[in-house]
């Protein structure tokens, strides 16, 4: 090893250590570095007093500011929750419709709602309310459970066919499977069915006397549907359960109509909503209720 | 001061300079760790959060094994936006059950700590098989085999595994986990609540999908009732938050 020496190009002395002939400089650190190092460690002594910093056995140091991260959110959301407060309360006090009659409150409402919508609604019923297969369009003028204001911030509220004790509920028994109607009759009542769907409804098909008897009760004598027990209008060429009118032949797009009916009157499928009271609050819902109904179809 | 004289003999020795690291890591190491284990305040003390029920383990298992982990987090931070879309932070307690947690690093899909009751399961099923058929731009795989049978013979075995690094299931839920995961699996949701839901608390019954066929339960109604529970176990109307401050 070789021992400390002055090394004549820099003038500074070595650090006595050597490996195969190479000597290391004991080049001193910069002022400016060590100047920045004394004072981080003096600014951590402080942040020691101020901050949450030491763990003890069964807790730590809150320190004199008693910062939380957590405390910090509660305090930013009560100050977000102050300031839409000048917009909320008014939507909340007042009913849907009158929130939709004050031309400032609905501009409000349906930017909220739309922003809500497109978090929580968007994935069944699509950017928009465009719909699709098995989730009802929400920019039509078509209803399940009722297309006016009030009737809509229900269905928000509390959903179809879950376990909320207000939900929207209703079963269509399986006719099919359960033996109510045999296989040839669910043909005849398809048949039926889209002669009804045309508005052109044809009584001498033997479907026109099973709809009467089984379909009639629910779906309305002219397949009017009913809002009150969620039965869809038979009346329109509005299918959930089938693909988006695209560019099929009618008899295509016949073909598919009437399987969808066979499938659905022999074994029903029923769609189902969560009930949205429980996540999410009154204005939020309110402003969801007003965006819904001005998409293009409300009552 | 004598050590630093000597820091020649420790630099030159590869055993000592070995042993000085190790010594010198373990301190930081063990100031920053071994805190977590004794202070009270790590797990929130929240009422609610249970052990997952056969179904929802057997589910989390498929999470596990499909990589849904890779883009999905569970942990919502205690952000203004984050509260604003996903609901409430997350909770330590939440995923003190969970072995692994599924915290997650990286969302290239939204963060799923309470996805549970947001969507009907039956969007599950369908989002699962064909994620584009429901969300025209999403990005994620479909998982379409997911409906083949759920192989759960050997669920008791893993319940008894997950007590061994801590969860307290108890003897009879380990030995009953087959019976319990077929009865959450088949019950009636609309019917009167079978004892499974004693044992385990807001577990979601039935189905992922109405079966016509009632064939055997499969992968695709695990997970589904897994990320229905995602989220739900505490009521944190009940949550007085000074107590979950930090």
């Amino acid at each position: 090893m070789a021992s400390v020496e002055k090394d004549p190009v820099t003038g500074r002395y070595t650090t006595g250590h050597e490996w195969d002939g190479i000597r290391e400089l004991n080049t001193p650190l910069p002022r400016w570095w060590i100047l920045v190092f004394w004072v981080c460690v003096i600014w951590s002594i402080g942040y020691w007093i101020l901050m949450p910093t030491w763990p003890l056995l069964n807790g730590y140091t809150p320190g004199i500011l008693g910062y939380s991260s957590r405390g910090d959110l509660e305090g930013e959301i009560a100050a977000q929750k102050t300031e839409r407060a000048v917009w909320l309360n008014r939507i909340e006090s007042l009913p849907a419709a009158a929130v939709e009659a004050d031309p400032e409150l609905l501009t409000y409402a349906r930017a909220g709602g739309r922003i809500a919508f497109e978090e929580n609604c968007a994935p069944c019923h699509g950017i928009g309310g465009v719909g699709a297969f098995g989730y009802p369009t929400l920019a039509d003028d078509e209803w399940l459970w009722g297309g006016t204001i009030d009737e809509i911030e229900q269905t928000v509220k509390f959903g179809v066919r879950n376990s909320n004790p207000n939900t929207h509920l209703s079963e269509m028994p399986k006719f099919g499977v359960d033996g109510i109607l045999t296989p040839e009759q669910i043909e005849q009542v398809a048949d039926y069915v889209l002669t009804v769907a045309d508005r052109a409804p044809v009584a001498s098909l033997p479907g026109a006397a099973i709809f009467a008897e089984n379909c009639a009760v629910c779906h309305g004598e002219a397949g009017e549907g009913n809002k009150e027990i969620g039965a869809p209008a038979l009346s329109n060429q509005i299918w959930l359960y089938a693909s988006k009118l695209g560019n099929q032949t009618p008899e295509i797009r016949d073909a598919e109509i009437r399987a969808t009916v066979i499938a659905q009157v022999t074994r029903p499928r029923h769609g189902a909503m969560p009930a949205w009271s429980e996540r999410l609050g009154p204005g939020t819902i309110r402003m969801l209720a007003v965006y819904v109904h001005t998409l293009g179809g409300g009552r | 001061m004598s050590l630093f004289k000597h820091h020649a003999r420790i630099e030159t020795n590869a055993l000592l300079l070995t042993v000085g690291i190790v010594v010198t890591v373990s301190v930081g190491g063990l100031v920053e760790v071994a805190p977590l284990f004794s202070i009270e305040s790590t797990i929130e003390r929240v009422e609610g959060v249970r052990p997952y029920s056969p179904l929802e383990q057997a589910g989390r298992d498929i999470y596990l094994r499909e990589g849904c982990y890779n883009c999905h987090s569970q942990m919502i931070r205690p952000f203004k936006d984050e509260a604003e879309r996903y609901g409430h932070y997350s909770l330590a307690a939440e995923s003190k059950y969970d072995h692994p947690f599924q915290w997650g690093s990286k969302r290239t899909g939204p963060d799923l700590a309470r996805v549970g009751g947001k969507y009907a399961s039956d969007w599950h099923v369908r989002h699962m098989i064909d994620p584009r058929s429901v969300v025209p731009g999403s990005v994620m795989p479909g998982y379409p085999h997911l409906t083949r049978p759920l192989d759960y013979g050997d669920i008791g075995t893993r319940l008894k595994v997950l007590r061994q690094v801590g969860v307290p299931y108890d003897d009879a839920q380990i030995e009953g986990a087959a019976h319990d995961l077929e009865e959450q699996a088949l019950a009636d949701p609309n019917g009167a609540p079978p004892p499974v839901v004693a044992r385990y608390p807001k577990a979601r019954l039935g189905r992922a999908v109405e079966s016509p066929e009632n064939g055997p339960v499969t992968e695709m109604d695990a997970l589904v009732a897994y990320l229905q529970v995602l989220g739900t176990m505490v009521d944190f109307t009940q949550v007085d938050p000074a107590l979950i401050r930090r």
